[in-house]
Formats: structure tokens, C-alpha cells, sequence
């Protein structure tokens, strides 16, 4: 505010110190950056097929944690979900009957990811549904802030190379869907 | 049809702005007064032009035009045709448009005001406006064009363009999303308008500003021409941010108007500058000091305008107001960035010509103490754009830790929520300085002002405020320290604003011999822009009042009741008396309770919280009753009910002290701005000193 | 009320805040007995869920805000304090549940950015203004006379307002 005071003493006006004008750009220019760094995070959207899938922690309800790095060389699945999402219902059978036929193969894992979820809510519901595959809290909202996920369901698929191969907006319909979307990945 | 019309309208505005531009440019350098006159007529065609294409939007959503995706966007069959008239402002696409237009609207009445005596500052003034306009007509026409329609490829997919891609055929979706229902409220019909109206005007000021500083016509005749402009500004932004809170507490049940939301705040960005500006023009056309002070805050206000704007459209903030994300934020940001350089550019370049016809020459003086109103209002401003940007900075930090793990733990990226608690505590002293400033400024004198003779101003009305502090204390019992430091100065304003009408009127009575009331209506008549701003104070200190009854004394509490069974919160009891579920031919599903309301004892009447649901999208609404009455609002709302054969049902109640002072204060602010706003008539003796002033500076 | 007057209310006021910043509520539930709605409410006012973002938990009507008010009434009923309730939130959901970011690591800056430059700029206006305490030298402005009476201030009003007549 320095220079803004100074009118009113004429001589005093023109000692603005540099200091002190080279400290308010760069408080001012700080906050651009700040903002474009946002704006661009912003102006990404979603993930895009091939990018390459973020790092995460999956620490989970059973005890344990996955870690994606251990999970190279994989295709995986990952389906965020919540008890109080209505729609997440309509895919949650057919998920784990595409479980049950890719979980023998050995090729293939599932990671569901319960977004700002109540624990004891969310184990009613994999117990209702009869959920074997890997599930876990989403800590802290760190893994759907990596994944940039708009809402609940979505799932996303990762090839082999770590690469993102498929994502889904809003539920599956039907089992054929999940098979067709894990197969292609496989095949690549 | 009507929207090839429409987008050909915006098209052949964005040209005239373009042409407008260039001329006037073309017209000042180089001195030719018929370009110049030309860049004028382009800038009358624009709000026609715009007319024509809002006009057009407006028939395409009462049309039920669903082919347009911003009609499928924001109405639906069920909407009657006010709201559909609304929709024009419920979404991005429209609301720019109708953003262009009442910016087209200003700049057309300045541009018929009469220039004679200004003719250097208007070819400035047309490309400041029009380059604003013309920003704006860019993002409609490339990103957010409102007439895109849906069109059917042979594969079957349906895509979104302008015009028809080849071997598709226009694809007419049966019924549209909707309007939002939390905009579906008489005060969203008026709340937009109103804040986006003081947004456009605000470019008026900020645009004579520039002219001056290119021109170099640097004396106080900018701030003249504009100070009315500035005024309406200031009374269309306050209207449109008490609307909200008025809306927010009729519609969004929390019990309160006004959640520190980013977006909100982001709206009072504009006030927080334009305000203090308001008051330091006035010192500057006294006694010609404050002048680099006064071109930043304009300059402050303009950019700050823009980037309110910006964080609400570009999806950088989310939040309930916020428009969805979309491409349009890296051209606002570019704006912003272009403005600024070019603005504060040219204020360094005329920084040695604005020089102080005086000095500050009291720490007392009334001038002295408008600068520490300027400050405080600014450093308000400080803690709410940091409020606002705290959030984006810690989850843009993320970047620093992704970068070096070993900080990883301060750099989290994590988002964080600033709440009201934060904006609360850090400006609540600062508004409570600000208080104290109203009430003593007035009594301070210009030019220079002693403790002693301060003192004697204030004791009688310090002492009046605490006699009536001593019976707040007493009668009521309010014993909360911070409200009777809060009522206090309350009172302190309110005492000296009444003396001061007294202490005038009284003089004036007496010399001329005339009766108290015509001698009051005679000063208020004389010197609006004063006794106006007395009356906004008062509005004010009533606002300030509402606003201590809700903050500090609102008490509440929910219970889940029986039919028949009833709660108290104070001196109220409310009963359930009974709940229907129904659905609504406009595709709600309602469930309303009958509350039977007692205070004291004595029924005073029946009140209907609902929770409506919107099945087109999703979305629960919950409505409260309120009971409002001069002391306090029992407001009610229904949060929760079992199915009709258990008739139980969740129920929270507010008790919400002095609200309605809240409200009341506004009417009476307006009121004042109203009074101080109003044009006054310029005898011709004014014109020719005016004139001849100028000319000797020049 | 001289120019040390004013720079002690600018640190009463920054001290106020502080302190009002730093007293937050606590509503220790009796343990053993249900909680009651508006205990676990008074603990919902200052969370926020990243569900509905910007609407406090407490007036929250979704689905998952109220399966969260469940869960703050599950954690009352085991015995647990607000303070473990809200870390317990943070651990779950992240920071941004709380009502006002939490007082680690960067979000320091929050609460003392504005302050640093708000007293900076008290700093210098408290500079600028001890100058005028002892007043330039030079000869005093003619303008307006103090009020001394009534009959002063009639004079001046009607003055100004003469004034005003003629400048605009």
C-alpha cells in the first residue's frame, strides 16, 4: 500500500523503495501463477485415454494396503463408489460377476474405491452385494483428486503399461460392457 | 431460424465493436472528429443488435425450442413462462449474452449524454467500452454460443454446432434438463440482474478514468462526470447483494442469508472497492488530494469486477453459483492480465502529472479520516480475496510437493474449505473500526481539525449512545460483550447522524424562519449527495443491528416429533399438526407439514415447511416457514419424515433475533442512495465557473 | 486519540481477531446418554462434505450428508470429543471438511497472511499520520474556521451550501 499513501507528501512520493515495489509484483505475480496452475488444472477436465494413470495408496477395509506400483504388468480396474449413490447399485452385480470370471486368470485385478463414504454404511453394502474383490476408503479424497473424478460411479481401467485404456462415466449396464472394456485392455 | 437471427446479431455486433474501436482510435490519434462520430454511431448499433439477439434467446426458450442446447439446458415443458423468461440468465451461454447487452445498454447512455464539453475524452471512453463489450461478444460467438443446436449423425450420435454439419439432421430432444430449482425463486428473477447491473456500470467510471489519463486531462472532471455512474453502480451492486440474501435465506434453509460462500464473496469484491471510492471522490473534488488514489481504486474496482466475473465462470472456484467449468477462463485470465498492465501503465506514465493541489494537514481532519476508511475497507478486501484464493493456492501447492517429495508433507495439494469463521473473526474488528469512523467523520472538519474541538463534537452524542447502551444492559439484559461493544457504536452513528439532521435543520430554521420539516426537506434538497449518504449511514447502523441479532443471539435446535407432539425454542412452541406428500403437475413431489405456532402460549398462527423435490434433476429443495415479526423470525424447516403411516417427522428450528432489521436497514439504505443519486439540475453559472476552471488548468 | 491512539486500536483489533479466530466452540457430550440432535449438529455447523461443497453439514439435505450426521452420532455414542471426531473426518475425507483449514504446515499462511499486510499498511499509515501530529510549519489553510456555536456553524452551513451552488 505504500505507494497509494504517498500522494499525499509530495516528496516522499517519489522514495517509493525498490524493495517495496519489487515485493508487491511480486506478491502480485505470485497469485497469477497461482491461479493459472489452477486455471490449467481446471482446464484438464477429466483423465484422457493414454495418460498415464496416477499413483495411489489403497488402504484397505479388510487390512492392508495395495499400492498401484505393485500392480505393473496388470490390467487394473478401479470403480469409485458410495453407499449413498443410487446409480452405483445398478452395476454393482454385474462388477462382481466380471470379478468372479477375470479373478482365476490372475491377470486382471478390481480395486473398488469408496468415495466420502461412512464405514459402517459401506460394509453393509459390499456385504448386500457380496463384493470379493480389494475394497478401501478413499483416504483423505487423495485418490479421486488424482483420478479427477466428477462424481459416483466411475471406473477407470489401466492397461498393462500403466496407461489409462478406458474410463466410464456413471454405471454399467450390463455385464457385456465390462467384459468387452477389461478384454480390449487385456488384448492390447 | 430464430437462432441463425440471434447469432447473426451477435456476429454483426462483435464487427461494429471491432469497427467502433478502430475508428475511435483512428479518430483521436489522428485527429479526425468524423471518425470519432462514426466510432460513436457504431457503439448506438450495438445495444439494438444485442437487443435482437437476446430478444431471440428469450423466444427460443419460451418456444419450448429444445433443438438448442441451452434451452434443453435450462427449461423443460413443465417451467411456466416466467421462469422460462429467466432462463435467459440461468445458465453461462445466456447470461453472457445478457451480460453484453446491459453493458451495450450503459455504454449507449453515455454515449447520448451531451460531449460537447468532453470531446477529447469520448473517442477513449468509446474504446474502453467497447473493447469490454467486445471481450465479452468473443466468448459468447467461439465458446459459450447460446443458439449451438443438436444435430443427429447418421451413426446415431448427437453432437452440439452452429450450424449443419454435413449428412446430420437437426435432433429435437423431447423435453429440456430444467432450470436448476434453487434459481426457480421470484428474488433469482432479480438478483442477477441487479449485481450484473452494477458489474456493466462500473465499466463507465473505469472507462472516463483511462480517457483522462490518455489524454492527460488530469484535473478532477473525470471524477465529476462519473460520480453519478458510480453512484448507480454502487446502488445496482448493493440491491443485487441484500437480493441474495434475501433469497439465500427464503431458499436455500440454512437459517441464514449470507454463508461466506467463495462466490458470494467473490461479489462484494466489486462493493469493497467501489465504496471506499465513493468516499475518497469526494475528498479529491474538495480539496484535490488523493488523486493517484482515487485512479487505483478505479482501476482496483474494474479489475476486481473482471475477476469476480472470472473466478465465478471459469470453474476455478466450485461452488453452488459458480457456472460449470469451461474454456472460457484463459481468456478471462488474459484479459485481466492485459488491463491491468495497460492501466497501471499508463497511471505510472501520468503519475507525476497527478499532483496534490494539498496535503493532508490534520490527523483529525475529515479527510484524514476518510483515508483510514479507505484503508480499512481496503484491508477487508485484502482478508476476503485471500479467503477466496487460499483454497486454490494450497491445491496449486500440490505442484511444489509432486515436484520435491521432501516437502511433500507441507505441499499436500489437499483442498481446504474456508468457512465463515475465517472471514467472520478476521473482519469483524475491521467492520466494527469501520462503525466507529461513521460516527465520528461527520463531526470532523475539512481541512483541519483539533482533538479538542473533535471532543467537543462528540461527547453528547458518546453520551447518548451509552445512556441507551446503560438501558440495552439493563431492560434486556443483553450481557455479550461483543454485542454491547457492537450496539454501542451502533448507537454512536445513529445519534450523531440524527444530530447532525437536527443541528442543520435547527440553523437553517432559525435564520430563515421557517418551519423544521421544510428546512430539513430543503438541505436534503440542496445537498443530496450529503444528507443522502446521512440516510445510508442510518440504513447501515439498522443493517448492523439485524446483523448483531442473527450472528450473536441466534438460537436453535431440531427434534423429531410425533403427530400432535410439540417443541419449544425460547418463548416459542411449535406443534405438528399434520404432513401431506403429493406430486405437483410441474414435476415436483412435495411434502408439506402444518405447524401450529404459539408464543407465549397464545397461537399466533400457521406455518407450512416443505421439502420439495425436483425429479428432472434430482434435487431436494428444502422451503422453510418463517414467522417474521419486528423483534424476531421463527423460521422452521422439514428436514426429514417417515412414510404417512408413522406420521413422525424432523423438524429444525431457528430462533432468529432482529432479522428483519436486516431488511428494514436495506430499504432505508436504498432510500439514501436513491436521495444522494438522484439527478440533480446543473445551473447554467455552474457550467461557465466549471468551464473557466478548466480552462485555466489547462 | 493522537496517532498512538490509532495504532493501539489497530493491535486491539488484531488482537480481538486473534483471539476470536483462536476460541472455538466445544460441546463435550455427556457420555452414556444418546446424543441429542443438536449436539451432533453443533459439531456438523463446522464441517463441510465434498459432496455439496459450500453447504455446511448441519443444513446438508443429501443422502450422504445425513449418513455422515449418523456417523458423528455413532462416534458421540462411543464417547468420543469433538476434537476426535474431527480428526477423524480429516483423516477420512481430507482437510476440507473442517469449516476453516486446519493449523499445520501451509495453512499457517491463511491466518496470518492478511495480518502481516494489514499491519504492514497500519504501520505505514501510522507513519504517515504521526508526521502531521506536529503540523508543517506554514501558514494554517483559510478554510473553515472550527465550530465554535451555533451561530458559526449556521454561518458555515449556509456557506457550504453557497458553495455548492456555484461548483456543481
Amino acid at each position: 500500500m505504500s505507494e497509494q499513501l504517498e500522494p499525499t507528501k509530495d516528496k516522499a512520493a517519489r522514495k517509493a523503495s525498490p524493495v517495496g515495489v519489487a515485493l508487491a509484483w511480486l506478491v502480485v505475480l505470485g497469485l497469477l501463477a497461482v491461479v493459472a496452475i489452477q486455471l490449467r488444472a481446471t482446464m484438464q477436465g477429466g483423465m484422457g485415454i493414454g495418460q498415464p494413470a496416477p499413483a495411489f495408496t489403497l488402504s484397505l477395509f479388510d487390512g492392508g494396503e495395495i499400492q498401484s506400483a505393485d500392480l505393473a504388468g496388470k490390467v487394473v480396474v478401479v470403480n469409485f463408489w458410495a453407499s449413498w449413490c443410487a446409480p452405483c447399485e445398478e452395476e454393482a452385480e454385474e462388477l462382481q460377476m466380471a470379478w468372479e470370471i477375470y479373478e482365476p486368470g490372475g491377470e486382471v485385478v478390481f480395486l473398488g474405491v469408496d468415495y466420502a463414504d461412512t464405514e459402517t454404511l459401506a460394509r453393509a453394502y459390499l456385504e448386500r452385494f457380496q463384493i470379493t474383490y480389494p475394497n478401501g476408503p478413499d483416504l483423505g479424497t487423495r485418490i479421486s483428486q488424482a483420478f479427477r473424478i466428477r462424481g459416483v460411479p466411475e471406473t477407470y481401467i489401466i492397461g498393462r503399461d500403466g496407461l489409462m485404456k478406458y474410463i466410464k462415466i456413471g454405471p454399467f449396464t450390463t455385464l457385456s460392457e465390462i467384459l468387452a472394456a477389461v478384454d480390449r485392455a487385456l488384448a492390447e | 431460424m430464430i437462432a441463425n437471427v440471434g447469432y447473426g446479431a451477435l456476429v454483426i455486433t462483435l464487427l461494429t465493436a471491432l469497427y467502433g474501436i478502430g475508428a475511435a482510435l483512428y479518430g483521436a490519434l489522428r485527429g479526425r472528429p468524423r471518425w470519432v462520430d462514426s466510432a460513436r454511431n457504431a457503439m448506438l448499433l450495438t445495444f439494438p443488435l444485442l437487443t435482437i439477439s437476446a430478444l431471440s434467446i428469450t423466444a427460443l426458450l419460451v418456444a419450448n425450442a429444445f433443438e438448442v442446447s441451452y434451452v434443453q439446458a435450462v427449461t423443460s415443458r413443465s417451467m411456466p413462462t416466467y421462469l422460462r423468461i429467466t432462463a435467459l440468465w440461468g445458465g453461462q451461454p445466456g447470461s453472457l449474452v445478457f451480460w453484453s447487452w446491459l453493458m451495450a445498454l450503459f455504454a449507449t447512455a453515455v454515449t447520448l449524454r451531451d460531449w460537447r464539453r468532453d470531446r477529447e475524452f469520448l473517442p477513449w471512453v468509446i474504446v474502453v467500452s467497447l473493447v469490454t463489450l467486445a471481450f465479452f461478444l468473443i466468448l459468447s460467438i467461439g465458446f459459450e454460443n447460446p443458439f449451438q443446436r443438436y444435430w443427429a449423425t447418421p451413426s446415431g450420435a448427437v453432437i452440439t454446432a452452429m450450424f449443419q454439419p454435413q449428412g446430420t439432421t437437426l435432433f429435437v430432444p423431447p423435453d429440456g434438463r430444467g432450470l436448476n430449482p434453487l434459481l426457480r425463486h421470484p428474488g433469482m428473477i432479480i438478483h442477477p440482474p441487479m449485481l450484473y447491473l452494477g458489474f456493466v456500470s462500473l465499466v463507465i467510471p473505469y472507462a472516463f478514468a483511462m480517457a483522462a489519463l490518455v489524454t492527460g486531462r488530469t484535473d478532477d472532471r473525470w471524477l465529476r462526470l462519473t460520480r453519478r455512474w458510480t453512484l448507480w453502480a454502487w446502488v445496482f451492486l448493493s440491491l443485487g447483494l441484500i437480493l441474495g440474501g434475501r433469497w439465500a435465506y427464503d431458499v436455500l434453509g440454512w437459517g441464514g442469508y449470507w454463508g461466506w460462500d467463495p462466490v458470494e464473496v467473490a461479489a462484494l469484491l466489486p462493493w469493497l472497492t467501489a465504496t471506499p471510492f465513493l468516499h475518497s471522490a469526494m475528498i479529491q473534488e474538495k480539496r484535490g488530494i488523493f488523486k493517484h488514489w482515487n485512479m487505483l481504486l478505479v482501476i482496483l474496482t474494474f479489475e476486481v469486477m473482471i475477476w469476480a466475473t472470472f473466478l465465478t465462470r471459469s470453474g476455478v472456484l466450485s461452488s453452488v453459483h459458480a457456472f460449470a467449468q469451461s474454456a472460457i477462463g484463459p481468456l478471462f485470465f488474459a484479459f485481466i492480465i492485459i488491463t491491468t498492465v495497460l492501466s497501471l501503465g499508463l497511471l505510472i506514465k501520468r503519475w507525476p502529472e497527478l499532483k496534490s493541489e494539498g496535503e493532508l494537514r490534520s490527523l483529525l481532519s475529515r479527510e484524514s479520516l476518510f483515508l483510514i476508511n479507505n484503508l480499512l475497507f481496503i484491508a477487508i478486501l485484502i482478508v476476503c480475496i485471500w479467503g477466496v484464493f487460499f483454497p486454490i493456492f494450497t491445491e496449486a501447492a500440490g505442484v511444489i510437493g509432486q515436484i520435491f517429495p521432501g516437502v511433500a508433507h507441507i505441499f499436500t495439494g489437499q483442498k481446504v474449505t474456508v468457512g465463515p469463521i475465517f472471514y467472520e473473526s478476521a473482519t469483524g474488528p475491521l467492520w466494527a473500526a469501520l462503525l466507529f469512523l461513521m460516527g465520528i467523520a461527520p463531526l470532523s472538519a475539512w481541512g483541519s481539525s483539533t482533538a479538542r474541538t473533535l471532543g467537543r463534537a462528540v461527547w453528547k452524542p458518546a453520551l447518548v449512545a451509552t445512556l441507551a447502551l446503560g438501558a440495552v444492559f439493563v431492560v434486556a439484559g443483553v450481557r455479550n460483550g461483543v454485542a454491547l461493544l457492537a450496539l454501542w457504536l451502533c448507537m454512536f452513528v445513529t445519534a450523531v447522524t440524527l444530530y447532525e439532521f437536527y443541528r442543520a435543520a435547527m440553523a437553517r430554521s432559525r435564520a430563515h424562519g421557517m418551519n423544521m420539516l421544510v428546512a430539513l426537506w430543503q438541505l436534503a434538497g440542496r445537498n443530496r449527495r450529503r444528507y443522502g449518504g446521512y440516510i445510508i449511514h442510518l440504513g447501515v447502523v439498522l443493517m448492523a443491528v439485524g446483523i448483531i441479532g442473527i450472528e450473536l443471539f441466534q438460537t436453535e435446535t431440531q427434534a423429531s416429533l410425533a403427530l400432535g407432539e410439540s417443541v419449544t425454542l425460547g418463548r416459542y412452541t411449535a406443534r405438528y399438526d399434520s404432513l401431506a406428500e403429493f406430486d405437483t403437475n410441474d414435476n415436483r413431489n412435495v411434502a408439506r407439514a402444518v405447524i401450529t405456532l404459539f408464543k407465549d402460549g397464545v397461537p399466533v398462527g400457521e406455518l407450512y415447511p416443505r421439502r420439495d423435490y425436483f425429479y428432472e434433476s434430482e434435487q431436494p429443495m428444502t422451503i422453510p416457514g418463517v414467522r417474521s415479526s419486528i423483534e424476531d423470525d421463527f423460521y422452521i424447516l422439514l428436514i426429514n419424515w417417515q412414510p404417512i403411516s408413522t406420521q413422525t417427522a424432523t423438524f429444525k428450528l431457528y430462533h432468529n433475533p432482529l432479522v428483519n432489521w436486516l431488511w428494514f436497514g436495506a430499504a432505508i439504505f436504498l432510500l439514501g442512495t436513491f436521495v444522494a443519486a438522484w439527478p440533480e439540475k446543473e445551473p447554467d453559472a455552474v457550467i461557465e465557473t466549471r468551464a473557466r476552471r478548466a480552462a485555466v488548468q489547462a | 486519540m493522537k496517532g498512538r491512539g490509532w495504532v493501539l486500536l489497530a493491535v486491539i483489533g488484531l488482537a480481538l481477531a486473534l483471539t476470536g479466530a483462536a476460541g472455538a466452540q466445544t460441546t463435550e457430550p455427556p457420555s452414556g446418554q444418546p446424543p441429542t440432535e443438536d449436539e451432533v449438529n453443533a459439531i456438523a455447523k463446522n464441517m463441510y462434505c465434498p459432496v455439496c461443497e459450500n453447504v455446511p453439514l448441519d443444513v446438508c439435505p443429501t443422502l450422504a450428508c445425513q449418513q455422515w450426521r449418523d456417523q458423528i452420532r455413532e462416534k458421540l455414542i462411543e464417547g468420543w470429543t469433538e476434537e476426535q471426531i474431527h480428526d477423524y473426518f480429516v483423516l477420512q475425507y481430507g482437510d476440507r471438511v473442517l469449516a476453516a483449514p486446519p493449523r499445520s504446515g501451509l495453512n499457517w499462511l491463511i491466518y496470518i497472511g492478511p495480518w502481516v499486510l494489514i499491519a504492514a499498511g497500519a504501520i505505514m499509515l501510522a507513519r504517515l499520520l504521526w508526521r502531521l501530529r506536529a503540523p508543517a510549519a506554514g501558514p494554517e489553510p483559510p478554510p473553515q474556521p472550527p465550530a465554535n456555536g451555533p451561530d458559526d456553524y449556521r454561518a458555515r452551513l449556509e456557506a457550504e451550501l453557497k458553495r455548492r451552488d456555484l461548483k456543481d
